[in-house]
């Protein structure tokens, strides 16, 4: 319980017209893009400038109430889910685009910029910002950097970190840092920007962002092939990689996924296929042209059915935007959709979607395939209804299969979504103990009170289990629900 | 006791994942940055109270007023929520459970049921709204008065539509042969406000249809489509005036109904869900409803050859919510604008962006909808295109509105009106 008396201490410090909470603002602010977990928070602030954020924090440490930093909420690992008993601070309204730095490159924004107008921003300039999450028309790139998100382009870009020269951040103490700066190379003390990027807002809330530009390709095919089952695709892409092609995105879809997609765009996808490439190439012209050529010898000696080549950037923007919407066009089919973010290594791709295939049909339940074939990153989407209790049980059975098998080969249990609340009970099995332990040491070094976004990633141990759920009839109702604990 | 008020299923309220993707397509959230005043914030609050575990309270009415309706978010959702269906719902209820304002039901219940209704008020009505806004073109009284009311928002008044001197229907025969062959007969609904502000565009309406080869109907006592009923949460009002209207179309032979208003155009092809569940009007209605048809949709499908013009004029055109988001028709106005004179259409930025104007939001939320012309507005600039073209009479209030408070040298106007002048 946070006091009335504290509340109105913080109602103090980011004032009467920035603090919300009645029934519907909690409710508002009870839920991110996760399916199932819910929890209302005991207010929301909208603050106004990075003291008011200082003095909260350090509110929250002798007040003992938590603080869930949010952008636009939609993560899919329950990241900005509030704990209970905690204040959510909103960082939308912080969209503002502070420097471009035509000369060195870089451009500094604030947390609640969108990622997509930072696109439209830097392309306008010649230049390129590359990490380019699904959700990228609504993340902000403040929740990118806390869940150092990746995308379409990540095989051959990288991530989020990738870009990240610097970040300004409201320690959990209280006390403002910037860490990073615009040089290229920048060894002077420990490596700190970097442990905050993937964080998950629980070391830190970032309240400016420098990241770093690159010059924009300037050409770009897009094509689309075509197969008739899922393993020869999956062949494809491990041999493109392999002969030393390197295209910007490789996506893969299965049936379910383009069946959906199509139902949604009307882009006259071929619903009839087994499975579905999207291939990206960009940069000079002259390699784009012998590159696209040779992938598609590979894709036709590994029995693709049809390959078609995107007749303009308008059907490949659309293509592309289709696929970044996979997610929530599989709601089309059942009402819940619990999405997996599994990474593997890129040779065992067709391992794992023959496992994936499997375990779908063992549990019978429904599974729609996609992700970020190229980098290895797919999206095995488990389409359910949590009404149904003995599908959902099953659901849940298949959820833990797929990520113990993609331990055991070696794989990650979230490529690009973050661990948050859905993962963290595989986390340990997949770093091992002494890795946690490490991880809880960092936490509880810089946030001994546990004040930022609490039981997240992991949770402290003996201090509590954090704020979470820790009423009987709460952990009954989250078994009921499937129990992600 | 509202479960059985509701007339949606369970259904369409899951189907909401929650996923955010309706968030930078929404008007309002644009404007606040609150979740409150997002499609999916809206959603999880109609769940509640759809479900009883929440009161209709004054934020909960608030927030449905608050939102447009444009329906930029259905459009948007990949998962396929029928949001307008949702909030439409939920106005009903609002209003069957009279928890609406006072000044937002005394103002809707005058204006809605006793004057949009009925023809003869509505027309007696525009009469005085003539003679008040002759006398208010008057520069004298204007200023004398303006004087007197200087802390009255007078610029309200420019919102309202010019009223004609003589509404459409009394100027015009029930029955209009086509100029050439004739290869269909349609219906025209000459609607309500259009009938009595916009009778210009209502006559360019019928010349471009005579003109590509129909006879043109123009029934006597018909009446508003209900639309403005249906959107504010008068769901039986509309029902009566939907009634009347088919009857009334019915007693014609015809092959299609061609409506020129984009809101009426969206009601008329759903008048089926004022009429779920309902064995004596359903089937008569979706026999109904399927013989609309938009203006520009028509004239595309009937693979209409429009006039040529060959002169510097540059052309834009605004999505109209109801067109594009309930009548998904956008190719179609776009097709014809960019035939009548090649190299000169210029796609606007944020084309589907609603302009604020949503049926009589303007009235009711002045402030808001005039914040969110402004960034239709700021657009239009920037094309620097000659004519804007929308096909719905509240954007080109709204629009032109926006046009003479920057003093710009733009002209707003209709699809039909666009045509009608090159011929």
């Amino acid at each position: 319980m946070i006091s009335k008396a504290v509340t109105k201490e913080v109602i103090s410090i980011i004032g009467k017209e920035n603090y919300f909470d009645s029934p519907e603002d909690k409710l508002s602010y009870s839920y991110d893009a996760t399916p199932i977990i819910k929890q209302t928070p005991h207010g929301i602030v909208k603050p106004i400038n990075v003291e008011q954020i200082s003095k909260l924090v350090k509110l929250a440490n002798e007040a003992k109430f938590s603080i869930v930093a949010r952008g636009s909420g939609s993560g899919l690992s329950g990241g900005s889910i509030p704990v209970e008993d905690s204040i959510v601070l909103l960082t939308p309204h912080w969209n503002k685009i502070l420097e471009f730095d035509k000369e060195n490159l870089t451009l500094l924004v604030e947390p609640g910029v969108i990622t997509s107008n930072i696109h439209s921003f830097v392309e306008r300039e010649g230049l390129f910002y590359p990490p380019d999450p699904g959700s990228m028309a609504i993340s902000t790139i403040g929740g990118n950097v806390a869940e150092n998100s990746g995308g379409l382009r990540g095989l051959k870009y990288g991530v989020t970190k990738n870009y990240i020269l610097g970040l300004e951040v409201v320690l959990p103490n209280g006390n403002i840092i910037f860490t990073g700066n615009k040089n290229m190379k920048d060894v002077a003390g420990y490596n700190l920007k970097d442990q905050f990027i993937g964080s998950e807002g629980t070391l830190g809330i970032f309240t400016k962002i420098l990241l770093k530009l690159i010059p924009k390709p300037d050409h770009v095919k897009t094509l689309v092939v075509y197969f008739d089952n899922k393993i020869n695709a999956a062949k494809s892409v491990s041999q493109i990689i392999s002969s030393k092609i390197l295209p910007c995105t490789i996506e893969f879809m299965d049936k379910t996924t383009l069946q959906c997609i199509e139902s949604y765009s009307k882009l006259g996808l071929l619903t009839n296929k087994e499975s579905m490439l999207l291939i990206e190439l960009d940069g000079h012209k002259i390699v784009v042209e012998e590159d696209i050529n040779k992938v598609k010898v590979i894709c036709e000696q590994n029995n693709s059915s049809n390959i078609i080549i995107a007749e303009n950037e308008l059907k490949a923007i659309k293509l592309k935007l289709a696929r970044r919407v996979a997610f929530s066009s599989l709601a089309r089919i059942k009402p819940t959709t619990i999405l997996e973010d599994v990474s593997v290594p890129r040779s065992e791709l067709p391992v794992i979607l023959e496992k994936i295939e499997e375990i779908s049909k063992q549990q019978n339940v429904m599974i729609g395939n996609f992700g970020h074939a190229g980098d290895g990153n797919l999206h095995p989407t488990i389409l359910t209804d949590e009404k149904n209790e003995s599908e959902l049980k099953r659901a849940q059975i298949a959820f833990d299969s797929i990520l113990n098998e993609t331990i055991r080969i070696g794989g990650s249990i979230t490529g690009e979504h973050g661990t948050g609340l859905v993962k963290k009970q595989f986390l340990k099995k997949m770093v091992g103990e002494p890795a946690i332990e490490t991880m809880q040491k960092i936490k509880s070094v810089l946030d001994p009170n546990g004040v930022l976004n609490p039981g997240k990633i992991f949770s402290l141990k003996p201090k509590c289990e954090g704020p979470l759920p820790h009423r009987q009839e709460q952990i009954s109702n989250f078994l009921l629900q499937g129990a992600w604990l | 006791m509202l479960a059985n008020q509701l007339n949606i299923s369970d259904e369409l309220i899951s189907k909401c994942i929650h996923c955010g993707l309706c968030l930078p397509t929404c008007p309002t959230y644009n404007l606040t940055y609150n979740e409150q005043s997002s499609p999916r914030g809206r959603i999880q609050m109609m769940k509640n109270v759809f479900e009883n575990t929440s009161t209709i309270s004054e934020q909960f009415v608030d927030e449905m007023n608050f939102c447009l309706d444009c329906q930029a978010c259905q459009t948007a959702c990949p998962a396929g929520v029928k949001y307008g269906s949702l909030v439409e719902e939920a106005r009903n209820l609002i209003s069957l459970n009279k928890k609406e304002k006072t000044f937002y039901k005394i103002s809707k219940s005058i204006f809605l049921n006793k004057i949009i209704a009925s023809t003869y008020k509505l027309k007696l009505f525009s009469k005085l709204l003539y003679y008040f806004q002759k006398l208010f073109s008057n520069k004298y009284f204007y200023s004398t008065i303006f004087k007197i009311f200087e802390n009255l928002n007078l610029s309200k008044l420019n919102l309202l539509p010019k009223i004609n001197f003589r509404p459409f229907d009394e100027t015009i025969d029930e029955y209009l042969p086509s100029y050439g062959k004739a290869r269909f007969d349609v219906i025209f609904p000459y609607g309500c406000i259009m009938n009595v502000a916009f009778s210009e565009i209502n006559s360019d309406t019928v010349e471009v249809l005579r003109k590509a080869g129909c006879n043109v109907l123009i029934p006597k006592n018909q009446t508003c489509c209900g639309s403005l009923h249906f959107h504010n949460g008068e769901k039986e009002g509309a029902r009566e005036l939907a009634i009347q209207n088919i009857k009334q179309f019915n007693n014609f032979k015809f092959d299609y109904i061609i409506q020129n208003s984009a809101g009426c155009g969206a009601m008329m092809k759903h008048y089926n869900e004022l009429f779920s569940g309902d064995s004596e009007y359903f089937e008569i209605v979706n026999l109904f409803s399927k013989k609309v048809k938009d203006f520009s949709e028509f004239l595309y499908e009937i693979n209409y050859e429009p006039p040529t013009i060959n002169n510097n004029q540059t052309v834009t055109y605004h999505d109209a919510c109801h067109l594009i988001h309930s009548q998904l028709i956008t190719n179609e106005p776009r097709y014809i604008i960019s035939k009548t004179n090649k190299n000169t259409y210029i796609e606007l930025n944020e084309a589907s962006w609603c302009c604020g104007s949503a049926g009589i939001y303007n009235v009711t939320h002045t402030e808001d909808s005039l914040k969110i012309l402004d960034r239709k507005m700021d657009n239009i600039e920037k094309t620097y295109a000659d004519i804007v073209i929308a096909s719905n009479p509240g954007c080109l209030l709204q629009i032109q509105y926006g046009i003479k408070k920057r003093n710009l040298n733009i002209k707003a106007m209709h699809l039909a009106t666009y045509l009608n002048q090159i011929q």
